[in-house]
């Protein structure tokens, strides 16, 4: 059973959502350990917008490419250099040092509780 | 996230096949994961430590999966000669030869590892999503010789890599020993292997040296345990099928589902050589076996499409299904299998394109989600090992 911190906000895509200012965001352990190590992480620029819904990047492992959803509508603030170097942090660290934007959020609405998100696993 | 995962067959409904060593695979923590109808490791711990280790030393694969089935009699020989595209009646005894099983029109219906293992007795070996075509296929094309699946009753477990000779030979009895040690590439022995008897083969899918051990089931797991105990001071680990893929791949080999299909001749996947036009019956005369015609034309025509390697320039990796683009032009292929080599640090694909761009050194693209990367045509294999 995968570890679904209580204190994140989730997507039924997987990603995760540390509520702050700006909003973190990555994807979660169970995705993480779906994909297997990953390899190549595409992430968006500084300054760009995302929307909530759409694609924003894409995690490639040997196996299985995935792409990336934005859970919430923003510009992106910050971009985890660490992790674009060095791909794997996510398998490793998905919840600490394997987060992957940062945003300046417009519209956070319709996340999934840890809870909700739990359930949507074991569904 | 929407995940596209590179599998070649998943049957998701009946309910999975386990192998005999499914016991030791969840004692070992394995990512399990339908294939072809079995339940089968995915991996242990990483993809890449696993690619890596078969690599540089050595990775113990469990193929329980793979279908094997006994042709027998007088004159099996040369009835696997009429079924298959080989020659397989000028196989020695302790031999073994890639082949496949063509349709009437040349399609290829599985490819094929044949062991040679008595004067009248052959070894087929399938793949686990094709054991039921080839089981028909050859009981219907070799009339008069016992055809028998034996895979219910058949556990195969690899061991491949540079450390692997090394390994083995530390398991083999005393009087088999020189029997394996000096087992040539793509020939097979009878010998004891940790108390167990096995038939060793020296082949593999990973483009390593290595070996491949038959043994019953109840037998399996204590010579899975052995290898996994004396080869963990050379640093073999357990090994998986994500593995087994990125592997084969790099070692430019064809996956039955992706290079290979029904669609598909021997030709079109630059194996033209397997197909033996020149073999003779019991009276020297030439022999027909299913498929020569259409084969027969096909290697002596223009081809409408040619396997080539692709090395990918940008880092996003091309997938099995991609389309394959003159840079700004028209479609002129597709992608059968890609990804990130975790050996060579850049993607490679394997693709069918036309013959007019399929000259080394061309450059293409592959549509990448969306986004063209570029790729240049390379030759296969991508690894070669040292």
């Amino acid at each position: 059973m995968s570890n679904v911190p209580a204190e994140l906000k989730y997507t039924a895509e997987h990603e995760w959502v540390r509520e702050g200012t700006p909003v973190t965001i990555g994807i979660t352990e169970n995705a993480a350990e779906a994909l297997g190590e990953l390899v190549f992480i595409e992430l968006p620029s500084v300054g760009d917008r995302i929307t909530a819904g759409t694609v924003c990047g894409e995690v490639e492992s040997t196996k299985s490419v995935s792409e990336i959803y934005a859970p919430v509508t923003g510009t992106v603030a910050e971009v985890n250099q660490a992790v674009v170097d060095e791909p794997q942090l996510v398998n490793d660290e998905p919840y600490e040092g394997g987060w992957l934007i940062r945003v300046d959020v417009d519209d956070a609405t319709g996340l999934l509780s840890a809870e909700e998100y739990s359930a949507l696993l074991d569904a | 996230m929407t995940t596209t995962t590179d599998d070649a067959v998943e049957l998701g409904e009946e309910q999975p096949r386990r192998s005999p060593l499914h016991e030791e695979h969840v004692a070992l923590g394995a990512t399990l994961t339908p294939f072809a109808g079995w339940q089968m490791p995915l991996r242990y711990t990483s993809d890449l430590t696993e690619h890596h280790a078969v690599r540089s030393a050595a990775g113990l694969f469990d193929l329980s999966h793979m279908g094997e089935i006994r042709v027998a009699g007088p004159g099996a020989g040369h009835a696997l000669d009429r079924a298959l595209v080989g020659n397989l009646s000028a196989l020695a005894v302790g031999r073994a030869r890639y082949t496949m099983l063509c349709a009437p029109d040349g399609g290829v219906l599985d490819d094929l590892v044949v062991y040679r293992t008595g004067p009248e007795g052959y070894l087929v070996v399938a793949n686990a999503s094709n054991v039921e075509t080839v089981l028909t296929e050859l009981q219907e094309r070799c009339s008069g010789v016992e055809v028998t699946d034996e895979s219910a009753t058949t556990a195969l477990v690899a061991v491949q890599g540079p450390a692997a000779a090394g390994i083995l030979g530390r398991l083999v009895s005393e009087d088999g020993r020189s029997g394996v040690s000096g087992l040539r590439y793509y020939a097979c022995t009878a010998a004891l292997v940790a108390g167990v008897e096995a038939v060793v083969a020296r082949t593999g899918y990973t483009g390593e040296d290595g070996f491949e051990l038959y043994v019953s089931p109840e037998d399996a797991p204590t010579l899975w345990r052995a290898l996994l105990e004396t080869g963990a001071e050379d640093g073999l680990v357990p090994a998986g099928l994500a593995c087994r893929d990125s592997l084969r791949l790099e070692a430019g080999m064809p996956l039955y589902g992706n290079e290979l299909d029904t669609t598909t001749t021997p030709h079109d996947a630059g194996m033209g050589r397997v197909v033996r036009l020149d073999k003779v019956d019991e009276d020297g005369e030439p022999l027909d076996f299913v498929g020569r015609g259409p084969l027969e034309a096909r290697a002596g025509s223009q081809p409408a499409r040619v396997l080539v390697g692709l090395q990918g320039l940008g880092r996003r990796a091309a997938r099995h299904g991609y389309a394959v683009l003159v840079p700004d032009g028209p479609v002129v292929g597709e992608v059968t299998s890609g990804a990130p080599s975790p050996t060579l640090g850049y993607p490679i694909a394997m693709a069918y394109v036309t013959p007019e761009v399929s000259g080394e050194g061309t450059e293409l693209a592959v549509e990448v989600r969306g986004r063209p990367e570029p790729a240049r045509v390379v030759p296969l294999p991508f690894y070669r090992r040292p």
